[in-house]
């Protein structure tokens, strides 16, 4: 039975020795938003992600992402999952076309749609004449929307992006998320962490991690109206106050 | 007076190239002057700040920091310059003091003497002295940075991106140590990507392709938007991004936080209110709010973008 | 100074950080001397060797009698006829025999010389080579000794032949227990040495460059060229307490003693140390990623001293070309230095030329090294 939620997630927790770095968290995604997961530096991010991801087995708590159970079907959700961040997107050494099967291949894309989708790719990117280009020679802005493109070749149900736009100018931020959007519109669900509050307002849904802990969790215009916030970053200010945390 | 001054620096790495920094004519930075750099990867900041910090020779053209030329003195520029490049990480496995000991001491300082300029940055950081560097979080990191980069008190600082990474809370408060720090005096030049961040320097240069589209201050780049600028929001944000684009006389739609904003084509007359109808009526969107609005720094970043 | 100690305080600060590595090279050679010991100890023993003479002879007896006190062989006992030791040496009761025809002890003293046969099981071609090589080595002390014993003018001291491979070999001349273990000393204090200094100095700058705090470094008013001095004192000193556990290890555990001036040796190892450090600050200054650093060091340095410190192979069996490419390794002439002072213990002199060369080859590679850093970027 298909679920409605992509992501289900109850009482999930990851402690390291005394440290919990993600403490009882409870949420679910529903198919076809833009979910926003914010929270400062070392709120636990990146260990819920690592989670969702079935990268990290959580120490309680259990959850389902695109329908498996994080514990223990872990390899059938990397098949369903797209995952991009900012720190790994392609080989530079390689050409975009290189990248694009090679990524094609990993992600069990069926050999002979390969040809097709990686055209259909590049054109929708207006990519098409820097096909054997070695993706080091492009400029970043392109670089990151080809890796988001990669990400979601094998039309996956949830493509995760951890920080997708970092660093990048005001410009080439947007084209991305003009991607994002697009994604979104065929049916993908989008998780997304950005340490950008402008680009927070165009999710659907977003949660803000404080501690480990989810202190909040609603559409952006609900977060603002609840706070009396003007705007997200104010939002997010408020709660990070609240942090005990340091690190 | 001046603390900077760029002759004309050009510098082109490897035949046939771009010039990766090409900047023509001469651009002076104050002594206290918090100046901004924003531009797209690729513009040439980085390489800029190498050449002002005497990493890099210019092929042709000079610069002047508080008198030293780049080229000839550059031994004298290094003792009154702090440098944080973008991806200095710090040594991850010395602690914190350790790092902080070894930056003073290679400056000749030691940590005490010179506590005084850093002892607001590090304050924060204090609790977590004996703690690896590589075990910090992001921001914590570039305070360390910060704190290695000003021990030595120079009397100017370069940053490269410092805040790229870091979330909202860290960038707020490290532009707050900036604002300190110039006010003690201290000539800083910051790369950004965020828009806000340039908005709270003095002056800001926008560069691409190795040259400063303008430098102005914020105010007066975003009083120089000579463009109507309308804020439209309806319930399908996505599809209305695409029909807004479709409207003739729309130049430019991008997306906006909430909202998306679009410029109208020069002796274009259409109101607000017939483009909130085209939009209800032609396109059938729910929810339609249509407003002029003024520009802000990053109204003006797009614009520019696209001009070249 | 107070900026370049902070320097060497914090170079030694990453390194005892890395207790991994640390490890590595402490227990590197270690492990290798230990090894290399154990297995060439074993190399040849307990060889079960026979004997057929024509003649019964006192002479022939006594140097069985000798052959089985060595550590090597056991004299198993004397047989009748050839046929015998054929039988014997099939159904594995020896592996070697030694055989002289009738009138050995006249021949001995003729100007035509006598003739001994060494027939070994060669199943396993290498302890063969290796039985027939001690066998004939024993022989031929032992008749030297015989004959210098009764003074006998006999031009010759029995010629011996073989019917295996018999050569000449340098190595027992100086040997005379016939333990090889001395050998791979050398070479292995070639090998580490060169290691430490090279390639973990080379790879501790390169990384500096790698995580971007030389560029901060460089803009700070040190002096550049400190900022690679200091780098190298920890690894000099670590290359020194390898040094030392190396000699420890050979005189007390392999019980070789140091044949010639100890003073001379350590010398010419201070003066390889720091010609690799000068090779490892040379590599840093060419190339910007620790990989390659890697490689460099391992592939144009490392290797080669695998290959021509004669731990592998005799570097006179090698072509001539390969012959004149090991003139230009640092490591031959230190492993050919050493060798001659620690294990053949000649006096410095005869050292000369090896001194001479290494001391060039320091100043070239740290003038090279000087003139390619840069204390800029580009």
């Amino acid at each position: 039975m298909e679920s409605e939620n992509v992501i289900e997630v109850v009482h999930l927790t990851k402690k390291f020795g005394d440290f919990t770095a993600v403490d009882d968290i409870s949420f679910h995604v529903r198919r076809g938003e833009i979910f926003g997961f914010l929270g400062a530096n070392g709120a636990g991010k990146t260990t819920a992600m690592r989670m969702l991801t079935g990268l990290s087995f959580p120490t309680s708590g259990k959850g389902t992402v695109a329908g498996f159970d994080i514990r223990t079907q872990s390899e059938l959700i990397k098949k369903h999952i797209g995952y991009m961040s900012q720190k790994f997107a392609l080989y530079g050494d390689l050409t975009v076309r290189d990248n694009l099967e090679l990524f094609a291949g990993i992600y069990g894309v069926p050999r002979k749609e390969t040809d097709a989708r990686i055209d259909n790719l590049l054109g929708r990117l207006s990519m098409s004449h820097e096909k054997n280009s070695r993706v080091r020679d492009l400029p970043q802005g392109w670089k990151q929307k080809l890796a988001f493109s990669v990400s979601i070749i094998h039309k996956p149900e949830i493509v995760f992006l951890d920080e997708p736009t970092g660093g990048v100018d005001p410009a080439a931020r947007r084209q991305f998320w003009e991607l994002i959007y697009e994604a979104v519109d065929e049916g993908i669900t989008a998780f997304v962490t950005t340490h950008y509050m402008d680009e927070a307002e165009y999710c659907d849904r977003i949660s803000m991690m404080v501690d480990g802990r989810i202190e909040a969790l609603d559409s952006p215009g609900a977060l603002k109206e609840k706070f009396g916030a003007a705007s997200i970053a104010e939002v997010f200010d408020i709660l990070a106050r609240g942090a005990k945390r340091t690190e | 007076m001046d603390s900077i001054v760029i002759h004309s620096l050009k510098k082109t790495y490897g035949k046939g190239q771009p010039p990766a920094v090409d900047i023509r004519g001469d651009l002076c930075i104050s002594k206290g002057e918090l100046f901004g750099i924003i531009g797209p990867d690729g513009a040439g900041k980085t390489t800029l700040f190498r050449m002002l910090a005497t990493l890099v020779s210019p092929d042709s053209g000079t610069a002047v920091l508080e008198g030293y030329d780049v080229m000839a003195d550059y031994r004298k520029i290094r003792t009154i310059l702090g440098y944080m490049p973008g991806r200095f990480s710090l040594y991850s496995d010395l602690s914190v003091r350790e790092n902080l000991e070894f930056f003073a001491s290679v400056f000749g300082k030691d940590l005490e003497s010179n506590y005084g300029l850093i002892e607001n940055i590090y304050c924060r950081l204090k609790p977590f002295e004996r703690r690896k560097a590589g075990k910090l979080s992001g921001g914590m990191k570039q305070k360390l940075a910060l704190c290695c980069s000003l021990i030595h008190s120079p009397s100017i600082l370069f940053l490269d991106e410092p805040t790229t990474g870091v979330d909202p809370s860290s960038r707020r408060e490290l532009w707050e140590n900036l604002a300190q720090l110039k006010a003690s005096g201290m000539t800083i030049v910051v790369s950004t990507a965020y828009m806000d961040e340039a908005c709270r320097c003095d002056r800001v240069g926008m560069m691409k392709s190795g040259r400063f589209l303008t430098v102005d201050s914020p105010e007066r780049i975003i009083s120089g938007f000579d463009r109507r600028l309308v804020s439209v929001k309806s319930d399908e944000m996505f599809r209305l991004l695409h029909d807004l684009r479709g409207i003739g006389d729309v130049d430019r739609c991008y997306t906006f936080g909430e909202t998306h904003h679009l410029t109208l084509k020069p002796g274009s007359r259409m109101t607000v209110r017939e483009i909130g109808s085209v939009l209800a009526g032609k396109y059938g969107h729910k929810g339609v709010s249509v407003a002029e609005t003024d520009a802000t720094l990053e109204d003006c970043y797009m614009n520019l973008e696209e001009k070249l | 100074m107070k900026e370049f100690f902070a320097f060497v305080k914090k170079e030694f600060l990453h390194i005892f950080r890395d207790t991994r590595t640390l490890l590595v090279l402490i227990g590197l050679p270690t492990v290798l001397i230990v090894l290399f010991g154990f297995a060439i100890s074993t190399e040849i023993r307990n060889v079960n060797v026979g004997l057929f003479s024509a003649d019964a002879d006192d002479s022939v007896e006594r140097l069985m009698r000798k052959i089985d006190q060595s550590e090597y062989f056991t004299y198993v006992g004397r047989f009748n006829t050839e046929e015998d030791v054929d039988e014997a040496m099939r159904r594995g009761v020896i592996d070697a025999a030694v055989m002289f025809g009738s009138g050995f002890s006249s021949a001995l003293y003729s100007p035509e010389g006598a003739e001994v046969f060494i027939a070994a099981d060669a199943t396993n071609p290498n302890n063969a080579s290796m039985e027939i090589m001690y066998l004939s080595g024993i022989i031929a002390e032992y008749f030297k000794d015989d004959i210098s014993a009764i003074h006998a003018a006999g031009p010759q001291d029995g010629s011996v032949t073989a019917s295996g491979m018999l050569q000449p070999n340098l190595h027992m001349l100086y040997n005379p227990q016939l333990k090889s273990s001395y050998n791979f000393v050398p070479g292995i204090m070639g090998l580490i040495l060169m290691l430490i200094c090279s390639l973990m100095t080379s790879v501790s700058i390169v990384r500096e460059k790698e995580s971007g705090s030389m560029e901060v470094l460089l803009v700070s008013p040190i002096r550049p060229i400190n900022i690679v001095l200091a780098k190298m004192i920890p690894y000099f000193v670590i290359a020194c307490v390898v040094l030392v556990n190396i000699l420890l290890l050979t005189i007390f555990v392999l019980k070789v003693p140091i044949a010639g001036s100890f003073f001379w040796m350590i010398l010419v190892s201070v003066i390889y140390i720091i010609l690799s450090l000068g090779i490892g600050m040379l590599v840093s200054s060419l190339v910007r990623t620790q990989i390659i650093a890697t490689l460099i060091c391992g592939m144009i340095f490392l290797v080669p001293v695998m290959m021509f410190s004669g731990m592998l192979y005799p570097i006179e069996s090698m072509p001539v070309a390969l012959q004149w490419f090991a003139q230009i390794i640092p490591a031959k002439w230190f492993i050919e230095a050493i060798r001659k002072i620690m294990i053949e213990g000649v006096p410095v002199r005869y050292v000369t030329v090896e001194i001479l060369i290494m001391t060039a080859m320091a100043v070239a590679v740290f003038t090279a090294a000087v003139i390619k850093f840069k204390d800029k970027l580009d």
